[in-house]
């Protein structure tokens, strides 16, 4: 995109790569013997370690939080409206790192990854990774990076699940957990949103039994499908309302089934492009992490005690027009903070862009996360 | 930080040190601020005002974005030591169920409000016949957030009713100072009125 850079962007990035020899054991039993994770940092590390953010990505993000690849990219990162200098995730104080949790498809080890047992992809074979185990590989990187703990963990979405786990099983090693438009475990109502995804991909015939790389094709049809059922959760019925009303493409009614509306027209395009980007593999094991995520349930289904030996001090942040995860889902972690007498602060932030409003720079919610990200001690700092 | 109201200072010294507190309408946080320099206290702000949570954050205060018309059910019973609530009750929807929540979730309540038995409330209604608007009640009747005003009596006569017991009550003015007058007349001449309460057992 940028002729120059935005004088608060991070600027030119590039990925890192670090190979992991040590097996890891994961919740499902399962042992990855080796596995890769891919990564960015902006900003500097201090002397002290002391000043490190991790940033953890929802369902479909990546380790691109931030900057440019290159001077022709049309997009920076999917989360450069944060970070970077004077930004709420400031790179002039922080040192951010962002990486690609395991079983995706953009780099970190996942589906189409090769199995080393078998020479070819893994494919439906590649473990049901957790929440927890993400955290883990998640640890190990920070271990790698010599964070013995972070100042912050924050996420939205899957990735606010991520914070939570975080301050759930390493409360000594991270200060803040950031919790953006989370919840503690899915709805039912959100589990039978996922179930129609997987069936739309897993009964496209070209699906293969998840072993379409054989077949050199890819569930085009289903993958495009899941997509856009998830995204019309992402949005809220005003923001559609006002992004597309019931709008014609061609101004009047054709009266048969192609595409007559502006929102079906987006919809496509959204289901087409993600397509392109994305593996239906890893979009039924990214659901499955969602589903299975529930860190109350080892506690006798009570948040409150499995929040008890939490240390970090929390900021909970909702959008009154998410329907995927209310302000509903956010105050229950709140309450089980309370519970705790924890430290905790909540906003909830008047939006009309519903769940994908944690992306958006809504003015309220960017002066609430700098305010709290201002407020952070980094010891030592000047 | 700017001088703090006296009805805060007084609030402080009905409180003990390192209790546990929770702030209904806490503004900008300036009371939870002020009793964690003097006396220790932990505790969380309620505010619902965009602008006001910003401030909170930014004076390091714990604040949970909060509709106070919708009770206090994140709340445990008894888990704070004191639930304040400064200047707001007359604010509320149903105050008498939202005090009764305040003594649910507190040991001790303490809570402030302004008094329309003050003389020149009286004084408006009776002599101009019109809605008294003062400093301690600046807006008009038709865009005030004071929708349930009352007087020392009303109050005390609610407290009765629900079996609410008056361990302390204070009246200052406006400037948030004491008078004779004040003393011997409180539901005449106080603008403030100060009560700290439990539940009577």
């Amino acid at each position: 995109m940028p002729d120059i850079l935005p004088p608060d962007s991070v600027g030119l990035v590039s990925p890192q790569t670090y190979q992991f020899n040590t097996p890891l054991s994961l919740v499902c039993g399962r042992t990855l013997p080796n596995y890769q994770i891919v990564y960015e940092t902006y900003g500097k590390l201090n002397e002290r370690r002391n000043n490190a953010v991790l940033i953890c990505h929802a369902l479909s993000g990546d380790h691109h939080a931030a900057g440019f690849y290159s001077m022709q990219d049309k997009k920076p990162g999917w989360w450069d409206t944060c970070i970077g200098p004077g930004k709420p995730i400031d790179t002039n104080r922080f040192f951010v790192v962002c990486l690609n949790n395991l079983g995706s498809c953009r780099g970190s080890s996942g589906p189409t990854s090769i199995n080393p047992d078998m020479n070819k992809p893994y494919g439906p074979d590649f473990p049901i990774i957790t929440v927890r185990d993400w955290v883990r590989s998640q640890a190990r990187l920070g271990d790698v990076l010599g964070i013995t703990q972070w100042a912050a963990v924050i996420g939205g979405s899957l990735g606010g699940m991520q914070a939570l786990q975080w301050a759930i099983d390493y409360p000594k090693h991270l200060r803040h957990s950031i919790v953006i438009a989370g919840a503690s475990k899915l709805s039912a109502q959100n589990i039978a949103f996922n179930e129609v995804a997987r069936q739309a991909i897993m009964s496209d015939p070209e699906f293969h039994a998840g072993h379409y790389y054989q077949h050199n094709v890819v569930p085009r049809q289903g993958l495009m499908l899941a997509r856009m059922l998830g995204h019309i959760t992402y949005l809220s019925d005003e923001s559609m309302r006002q992004k597309f009303g019931r709008e014609l493409r061609e101004g009047k009614l054709n009266f048969g089934f192609d595409v007559e509306f502006q929102v079906e027209s987006y919809l496509r395009h959204q289901g087409r492009s993600f397509v392109d980007h994305f593996d239906a593999n890893t979009y039924l094991l990214m659901t499955k992490v969602l589903d299975y995520f529930d860190p109350a349930n080892e506690y006798n289904n009570d948040l409150s005690k499995a929040l008890t030996e939490v240390q970090a001090k929390f900021l909970v942040v909702s959008f009154t027009s998410d329907w995927r995860f209310p302000p509903s889902r956010s105050r229950e972690i709140v309450k089980a903070l309370l519970d705790n007498k924890k430290t905790v602060t909540y906003a909830e932030v008047k939006a009309s862009e519903g769940h994908d409003a944690f992306l958006m720079t809504i003015p309220h919610y960017i002066q609430v996360f700098q305010a709290y990200m201002q407020q952070i001690d980094i010891p030592g700092e000047n | 930080m700017k001088r703090l109201r006296t009805d805060l200072v007084l609030i402080g010294e009905w409180i003990e040190e390192g209790s546990h507190v929770l702030d209904l309408g806490c503004g900008d946080g300036t009371l939870l601020a002020h009793l964690r320099e003097t006396h220790r206290v932990t505790g969380y702000g309620l505010e619902i005002d965009d602008e006001n949570i910003v401030r909170c954050i930014k004076n390091n205060i714990n604040v949970i974005h909060t509709d106070l018309n919708e009770g206090l059910s994140e709340f445990a019973d008894q888990s704070f030591d004191y639930v304040v609530m400064t200047q707001a009750i007359q604010t509320i929807r149903r105050p008498d169920e939202l005090l009764l929540e305040m003594l649910r979730v507190g040991r001790e309540v303490i809570i402030t409000f302004p008094s329309f038995g003050h003389w020149k409330a009286r004084f408006s209604l009776f002599f101009k016949g019109m809605m008294p608007v003062s400093r301690a009640l600046p807006s008009d009747w038709y865009d005030t957030e004071n929708i349930h005003l009352c007087t020392l009596k009303d109050f005390e006569r609610l407290c009765r009713k629900k079996w609410i017991e008056i361990l302390e009550r204070a009246v200052v003015n406006i400037d948030h100072r004491t008078t004779t007058t004040m003393k011997l007349l409180p539901n005449l001449f106080g603008e403030i009125a100060l009560y700290r309460l439990r539940r009577r057992t």
